[in-house]
């Protein structure tokens, strides 16, 4: 093929914008593991925090992101499967339900993450947590309407619905129509297609969608920040109404909030290291899923 | 109208359709379809596309019913039975009238596993009954000798013609009564196809066969009854012999002569 004078411009334009973001990765890459590495130690990974926040390690945070992750995961990704698969195999495609419940999703995806911090605040804590503490308590101490690590991940699971329905409805759809034909035709009801076809079939594409949602999940600090973290907390979360330790959050801490901040600086880039090794693991295992989910479907 | 009782009249019955009417939406693809289709023998709808005999053959196992706004009036008796009957449900129609469809649509699981599918979730869950009928069935869909030893091989590793027969197979393995057939050879080569048509052939001494084929050809060699279907209604319905040497009406000549279609 012979390349005009317009190719070759196109073809350094879009080359040097690829350089530019991949510079800018290496970068920002490069200066957190330059800067973080020499801070990384069996010590740092293990134990807790000094009363400075600087000197010690940060296992409290990692124990409590994994713990926040964990709970978030359980709470959100069943319901957001659900709601998927009501959304392409039950709902009419002209259900004016289906529309309103797609519409309000792809909203939800676009609320700023501190509003859902917001919501979690008033409807999970001073809502729920206020009135099962006002119908099973007399004590004006609250037990379930203060902020804890269960309100924080219930507050992450919603944060994390809308990317988990979308994929999984995208994966459901993958989904050739003449298998469901096959199925039903045989004599199928239409949850044993679902069940049996439809889900095994789709079931990479849903995988990968989950890990994305929960890795950013993972991430995330604007909603934490009402909702359950903790600054400094000398014992690790044991309750569901524990406050806990958060990476993110205490990035956010060490870089905003310490006195020293100069002396902050390694542990906090630690901090990043960890935190960036602990999602980029989880993206990496859904690249693996679904490259491994494609070469499942070949011959 | 009783001249498609007349046409079948020293055969049985297996299926009754009296003014069948199929809407999609506003559109009305079946205008008061009234067939009689034999037991035990091979049916051909022909006619030319956007005809209805897709449509016509989908409601035949109340597979139009997965179709958002497709709507059905009229009645379909299976053994005097109507299959639209309130009472009845349509997982239970698809286990007595079982479809092949025009594109291979095996599920990407072992050439076992296909065949198993319909067993198992009917609920069979004795092993040995399982083997046994899989291996009947592939049998009865000549497709056996080619696959026996490699059952648990995914089926996608087949060719067109040997998915389409493992898709017949499938069908036979849950007992059907009737098989509909919606263009099955119509992606294969000649050799395949020769292969399905001969199959159908042999298939006829046990099923109640309806099938949807474009190829007059084949519609002449593999069909013991042809229907003539055009814009959404049935012109003309009698013996494939006399169908095709001395139709009774103009269309069905024009069409099968090749003057249009």
């Amino acid at each position: 093929m012979k390349h005009t004078k317009k190719d070759w411009v196109l073809a350094g334009l879009t080359g040097a914008s690829l350089a530019v973001i991949l510079l800018l990765l290496a970068v920002l890459l490069g200066q957190i593991a330059w800067h973080g590495a020499p801070v990384i130690s069996a010590e740092f990974l293990t134990a807790r925090p000094g009363a400075d926040m600087i000197s010690g390690g940060i296992w409290p945070a990692i124990y409590g992101t994994v713990f926040m992750t964990l709970l978030m995961t359980l709470a959100g990704v069943p319901v957001g499967i659900a709601t998927a698969i009501f959304l392409t195999e039950y709902a009419s495609p002209r259900s004016k339900m289906a529309k309103l419940v797609r519409i309000a999703v792809n909203n939800l995806a676009g609320v700023p993450s501190i509003v859902f911090g917001l919501f979690g605040l008033g409807f999970f804590i001073i809502f729920v947590g206020g009135s099962l503490d006002a119908l099973l308590y007399d004590d004006p101490r609250p037990v379930w309407g203060k902020p804890s690590i269960l309100w924080a991940s219930l507050t992450l699971a919603v944060l994390t619905l809308p990317v988990v329905i979308v994929t999984t409805e995208e994966a459901l759809r993958q989904v050739p129509s003449e298998l469901r034909d096959a199925s039903l035709a045989l004599g199928a009801t239409r949850f044993q297609t679902v069940y049996k076809i439809v889900l095994p079939n789709a079931k990479g594409g849903i995988l990968t969608g989950v890990i994305l949602a929960v890795s950013r999940g993972a991430g995330e600090v604007a909603p934490i920040i009402f909702c359950g973290a903790a600054n400094f907390l000398p014992y690790l979360p044991t309750d569901l109404r524990d406050m806990f330790m958060h990476l993110g959050y205490h990035v956010y801490a060490l870089a905003t909030q310490s006195p020293n901040v100069d002396a902050a600086r390694p542990t906090l880039f630690g901090t990043v290291l960890v935190l960036l090794v602990l999602t980029f693991s989880l993206n990496l295992l859904a690249v693996i899923i679904r490259s491994r989910s494609r070469a499942a479907l070949r011959p | 109208m009783n001249e498609s009782a007349d046409v079948v009249a020293d055969a049985r019955v297996k299926m009754k359709t009296r003014d069948v009417n199929i809407f999609y939406g506003d559109n009305q693809a079946i205008k008061d379809v009234s067939l009689d289709i034999a037991a035990r023998n091979v049916t051909a709808l022909i006619g030319p596309s956007g005809c209805g005999k897709s449509t016509y053959l989908r409601a035949l196992n109340r597979m139009n019913d997965t179709i958002d706004g497709c709507r059905l009036e009229g009645k379909i008796l299976l053994d005097g039975e109507d299959i639209y009957a309130r009472e009845v449900d349509p997982v239970e129609v698809r286990r007595r009238v079982g479809m092949v469809f025009q594109k291979s649509n095996p599920f990407p699981k072992s050439i076992f596993d296909n065949v198993a599918f319909g067993l198992r979730i009917g609920g069979e869950k004795d092993k040995d009954l399982i083997a046994q009928r899989v291996e009947e069935s592939l049998r009865g869909a000549a497709l056996w000798d080619e696959v026996k030893d490699r059952l648990q091989s995914s089926a996608l590793g087949l060719s067109g013609g040997q998915q389409q027969r493992l898709c017949i197979a499938r069908c036979l393995a849950v007992w059907p009564e009737v098989i509909l057939m919606d263009e099955p050879a119509s992606a294969l080569d000649p050799i395949a196809t020769a292969k399905i048509e001969e199959l159908i052939r042999e298939l006829r001494e046990r099923y109640t066969i309806v099938i949807v084929t474009h190829s007059m050809q084949q519609a002449a060699r593999v069909s013991d009854f042809t229907a003539f279907f055009f814009m959404g209604k049935l012109v003309e319905h009698g013996k494939t012999d006399m169908m095709f040497t001395r139709p009774s009406k103009k269309r069905t000549e024009e069409y099968i002569s090749g003057r249009f279609g």
